[in-house]
């Protein structure tokens, strides 16, 4: 059993390293790769979703990245390559989440933690604050306060 | 009280962890951008005659699976006796896009194992593929009589999709 499931974990990460491979010879436009890997950088790579279409080397952001490359041969704009892709793949590929009721959370969520935060910060200020009441001694509890504290300097005297 | 308040939210944490981890929950599973979408057009040539074209628009009239596949895809051939099934079953014509192949590597596996296809394409670049907004084979798409896609499933076919997912479709679709 312990070893299936280090199996599993061994094969479920097989994916990855089956699709890497050498980069592809780039177009020896070195101002068009720049714009290629720049839009790169700012759309995700479908296979292993952590990285970058820049980062990955996955069959699949090969032909993407080639995608783009030919798109911006044609004098495609990276926002009509973007609208290009979002209509295929849906938002999911912007690396960067836009902000659209389904990320508000995402977004304004850190915020709305900081905001809870405060005020529970400032509830339990208060809360000790008026635990504290100031309370003058009594002339009786003075006098005693008083012959503690002299009893006490003559312990030390002696 | 003060102390259960840890415990609690220890609690919610762990229910809302294991329901991911539990629920079938698969990140590869991107909700497809297409559905209820036109299927996108291509006019891409046959697998076993490639003098021939064949193009989505064909199908104008009928309710059809997509499956993409290739010879190169390990999943594909644990989906390929459950195509083989489905294709004997004739309750809905199944094509292929085989998917950044060579021609001769698709054609021997389905000398080997079978062919449950109607008809294959050969998509070499992969541009077809992008257009559909594929992200891994084995993907079937669901495209009704008006060239509509219904339904994506990525990942395999199986027999627990297909009548809970795909036939309820299919059924309303041809009413």
């Amino acid at each position: 059993m312990k070893r299936l499931g280090l199996l599993l974990i061994i094969v479920s990460f097989l994916p990855c390293l089956a699709l890497a491979k050498e980069a592809k010879p780039l177009s020896n436009d070195p101002e068009l790769e720049k714009r290629v890997m720049a839009l790169s950088e700012q759309l995700r790579c479908l296979v292993c979703q952590n990285e970058t279409l820049a980062g990955s080397q996955a069959d699949l952001a090969e032909d993407l990245r080639g995608l783009i490359r030919e798109q911006m041969k044609a004098g495609k704009s990276d926002k009509e390559i973007i609208a290009f892709l979002t209509e295929r793949y849906g938002k999911f590929i912007l690396y960067k989440p836009p902000v659209d009721p389904t990320t508000y959370l995402l977004w304004f969520g850190p915020f709305l933690l900081l905001l809870a935060g405060l005020f529970f910060l400032f509830r339990y200020l208060k809360q000790r604050r008026d635990l504290i009441i100031e309370q003058p001694l009594s002339a009786d509890e003075h006098r005693r306060a008083e012959a503690l504290l002299n009893t006490a300097q003559g312990n030390k005297t002696a | 009280m003060r102390y259960a308040i840890p415990l609690i939210i220890f609690l919610v944490i762990a229910a809302f962890l294991a329901s991911r981890l539990r629920g079938g929950y698969d990140p590869h599973r991107i909700p497809s951008a297409l559905i209820n979408k036109p299927a996108p057009e291509f006019q891409l040539q046959e697998l076993r005659n490639p003098t021939q074209t064949f193009s989505p628009k064909q199908m104008r009239g009928k309710v059809w699976l997509l499956n993409v596949w290739g010879s190169w895809c390990v999943a594909c051939r644990e989906e390929h006796p459950f195509l083989m099934e489905l294709s004997k079953s004739g309750g809905i014509p199944l094509y292929g896009l085989n998917w950044k192949d060579k021609r001769e590597d698709a054609l021997a596996v389905l000398e080997e194992i079978g062919d449950p296809y109607v008809l294959n394409v050969s998509d070499f670049d992969g541009r077809v593929a992008i257009d559909y907004g594929i992200t891994g084979a084995p993907e079937t798409y669901l495209i009704d009589q008006n060239g509509i896609i219904r339904y994506k499933e990525i990942g395999q076919l199986t027999p627990d999709i297909m009548a809970q997912k795909i036939l309820p479709m299919v059924k309303d679709l041809n009413k």
